[in-house]
């Protein structure tokens, strides 16, 4: 009876949505052919442009490009937000003085701060990192805080019980025990930072994926190329998410029902 | 007798700095951009006086009323479509186990594409001008709304459901009378969160293609003339609205009617914090 | 083995008492190891202040085993806490060897009821966690030692979400006893537990009290739980509680379950709760 099961969800697992996915391709080609448009790109001229990307050496290239700003930009946001998250979580005192000022920052989209970006540091990658960094960096803070909340009182009070102080309580209880939280905010943190670096790509930067999706555009109207870089930001992003929930369940395989 | 009995005078001070600690913190934050303003060689950044003088400006220009209106009109439809559309389409998609596995990773492919590299398509379909910028807020609320609904969905406790077939409830009167009502909590929580989403979103699309609005009265002033003064005046407002919309939204939340998930989804810590500080006497 | 064996075998005295399931020493001989006085516990809430604890005053004798009875929610656990000393009473004190308790301490560890284990370490590492300042020699042997006795060996590698509640309850014990605190402070420590387990580990903390004769102080809301265990059972009101009575439990060990004196201890429990002998 199980292997049978096991196949059978293997297949819905991948072949339900590559039939999904090919249907909206059929009807993505067939709506090109019937509305006649010559600009809109059909799925093939999507396909070719992709290649046309990799040979002319651009797709790869760009690629890293996007990828080691977000990086950079995304260690930042780690670096500086959760210690910050998680000390707002433990003292109530600094949660309750800081958490207006994070409130407040936080709507103001990293677009917004690319003025401010450039007069501080020029143009180049230096701003976009900084935008990348400040979009990553709020949602970093609120998942550290709340993964310091998630942790049980019960750990706390053993802790204490046991003579640690406070220094030991933060790192052999607390940072242990709000590592799945923090780990899933962290996860979804990256897929606004790629949201970002694409955007901040787009306003001020001359390479990268972003850069790509406009230039494509504004060089000669390729939307062919336009939806090729689309097509590969999407894949990208996707296969970095589900690099965090791998990496998310490996380490954090003991808690699974634990906590 | 030893103990924790405390006297009036402590409580009364405690209490006073415990309200005082909100605006401790913004307050700290204004010193340190004055100073930091005021230490720099640079020209164009304003400190938090001249941000004043220009919020102050925008008011009596009417700027400020023109262009938070057009920017939350554009929030509005591009939200309101996108929960229209979202919401049912999450639910059940969440409630059919096989129809989130076939169509859920189409959704995540979908979703990691910022709505902004939309814009090319966006303007390719719908022109230039508050359409397109619509439409790219709706794409941006509509993948985390439709995943917010696939959760809320996913989360509702077997139990409710077998009480509601249990009582010999038809499909429809289920959906309507049990799983929409389990799954609201979780629903609003998503809905806060893509109102976020979409007024962020809403700025950044005003930056790059459209002739109104916050966003885009940030990029002029850049450009007509390095006001920056209104630059951070712009960013200031675009902050502060935001916060209002979220808290609002957190009111909606809060309500009674969906209280009962409240301690579930809640944001705020306070239980850890207070044990581990070792505060004793509190009440837990 | 009774009195009653000893006068008619004398021999029997050469047997040592530890041998034997003990008995206790007079009640009345034990000296006092916790002393709680005019303990009164308040939490404001502003409009509505909630009275938990209304004077109470308690003594613990060294090596006894007490029971704390009382409804759920009566706030026997808040009475724990601030005799463990994570809270303090609104008025009030605690004394322990005639020491201020003014927060909680190595030397007398609470076991939880649940979720007390850390998930992400392993039973032995749980064990261990207040043995940082021993050698690597001497943790290893202690930590040995309390699995054996808890009668976990084999599960010193496994984590608290691979083994079962009941198990979970033996690395809390075992991590407890490990410190060698004073004493041990078990708040309500099978009440996740089934019926079934529960009956088991209450043969088993008894059988580990013997090993170790630690001083403990035992909260639940099961009154059978008292009759079996306690040596003494204070009853609690509901709130504001207060000590109703504090009755002294001389039932022999090992106790008979369906003795007649048994069923008796349990009936006065039962009136002093003013519950009902019939259902």
């Amino acid at each position: 009876m199980k292997p049978a099961t096991s196949h059978r969800d293997r297949v819905t697992t991948f072949a339900a949505p590559a039939a999904v996915g090919a249907l909206l391709v059929a009807l993505w080609h067939v709506s090109v052919a019937y509305s006649g448009t010559r600009v809109f790109p059909s799925p093939a001229a999507v396909g070719a442009a992709v290649a046309e990307l990799l040979r002319k050496g651009l797709l790869i290239p760009y690629t890293f490009d996007s990828l080691g700003r977000v990086m950079a930009g995304y260690g930042a946001a780690i670096a500086a937000g959760v210690p910050l998250g998680l000390i707002m979580g433990w003292h109530v005192g600094a949660a309750s003085a800081l958490n207006p000022v994070i409130q407040l920052l936080r709507p103001i989209s990293p677009l917004a701060w690319m003025p401010v970006a450039v007069v501080l540091l020029g143009v180049g990658n230096a701003p976009a990192i900084l935008l990348i960094g400040l979009g990553a960096f709020f949602p970093i803070v609120v998942a550290a805080m709340n993964a310091v909340a998630s942790v049980r009182e019960v750990h706390l009070r053993v802790a204490r019980n046991f003579g640690l102080p406070p220094v030991k309580v933060l790192l052999h209880v607390m940072m242990p025990a709000s590592l799945p939280q923090l780990l899933v905010g962290l996860r979804l943190a990256l897929g606004i930072a790629w949201l970002v670096v694409v955007a901040a790509e787009m306003l001020a930067i001359d390479s990268g994926l972003g850069y790509l999706v406009v230039d494509s555009r504004n060089a000669g109207k390729r939307y062919d190329l336009v939806v090729a870089a689309m097509v590969s930001i999407g894949l990208i992003g996707f296969t970095l998410d589900i690099a965090m929930r791998f990496l998310a369940r490996a380490t954090a395989g003991r808690w699974s029902k634990a906590v | 007798m030893s103990g924790g009995v405390r006297g009036a005078s402590a409580g009364s001070i405690e209490s006073l700095s415990r309200h005082a600690r909100p605006f401790a913190g913004l307050i700290g934050l204004t010193a340190a951009w004055q100073l930091a303003i005021s230490v720099s060689d640079q020209s164009l950044l304003p400190g938090p006086a001249a941000a004043l003088a220009a919020i102050v400006e925008m008011t009596s220009d009417g700027d400020l009323v023109r262009h938070t209106i057009a920017s939350l009109f554009r929030v509005a439809w591009g939200y309101i479509g996108a929960a229209i559309l979202a919401i049912p389409l999450g639910l059940v998609l969440g409630w059919y186990s096989k129809a989130e596995r076939a169509a859920g990773p189409i959704l995540q492919i979908l979703r990691p594409i910022s709505p902004l590299a939309w814009i090319p398509i966006a303007i390719l379909w719908v022109g230039v001008g508050d359409l397109s910028a619509i439409f790219i807020i709706f794409l941006s609320v509509l993948w985390p709304l439709t995943t917010s609904a696939v959760e809320a969905a996913q989360s509702i406790p077997l139990k409710f459901v077998r009480a509601g077939r249990n009582f010999g409830l038809s499909r429809r009167a289920l959906l309507f009378t049990v799983i929409y009502p389990a799954a609201l909590p979780q629903l609003v929580l998503g809905l806060r969160l893509s109102l976020g989403i979409a007024w962020l979103v809403v700025v950044a699309a005003e930056m790059i293609a459209v002739g109104s609005g916050l966003g885009f009265f940030i990029i002029d002033a850049r450009n007509a003339g390095n006001r920056y003064d209104q630059v951070v005046a712009g960013m200031l407002l675009i902050g502060l609205i935001g916060v209002v919309l979220d808290a609002a939204m957190r009111r909606l939340e809060r309500s009674r009617a969906l209280a009962w998930s409240y301690n579930r989804l809640s944001e705020v810590p306070k239980k850890a914090a207070a044990a581990a500080n070792g505060r004793r006497g509190e009440a837990p | 083995m009774s009195r009653a064996s000893y006068a008619l075998f004398p021999a029997l005295s050469l047997v040592k008492p530890s041998d034997v399931i003990a008995e206790a020493p007079p009640a009345a001989e034990r000296r006092a190891k916790l002393l709680a006085r005019g303990i009164r516990k308040v939490f404001r809430r502003g409009r509505n202040d909630v009275h938990v604890l209304e004077e109470v005053d308690l003594d613990i004798r060294e090596g006894e085993f007490m029971v704390v009875v009382g409804p759920s929610g009566c706030g026997k656990t808040t009475l724990l806490n601030i005799i463990a000393g994570f809270e303090k009473p609104t008025t009030g004190e605690v004394r322990i060897d005639s020491g201020l308790v003014d927060g909680p301490d190595k030397r007398r560890i609470v076991v939880f009821q649940e979720h007390g284990v850390f998930p992400w370490l392993t039973v032995e590492a749980n064990i261990g966690f207040g043995l940082a300042d021993l050698s690597p020699d001497e943790r290893k042997s202690r930590i040995a030692h309390y699995v054996k006795l808890v009668g976990l060996e084999g599960f010193e590698h496994a984590y608290p979400h691979e083994v079962s509640g009941g198990m979970k309850q033996r690395v809390e014990m075992a991590r407890a006893l490990a410190v060698r605190p004073d004493m041990l402070f078990l708040d309500e420590p099978f009440g996740a537990l089934d019926f079934i387990t529960r009956h088991v580990m209450r043969g088993e903390l008894l059988r580990i009290w013997n090993a170790e004769k630690k001083t403990v102080l035992f909260i639940t809301h099961d009154i059978e739980e008292s009759v079996q265990l306690a040596d003494r059972i204070v009853v609690m009101t509901s709130r504001p509680a207060t000590i109703r009575c504090v009755i002294e439990n001389d039932l022999p060990r090992p106790r008979d379950l369906s003795s007649r004196r048994y069923l008796e201890m349990r009936d006065k429990v039962l009136r002093e709760l003013g519950l009902a002998k019939e259902v």
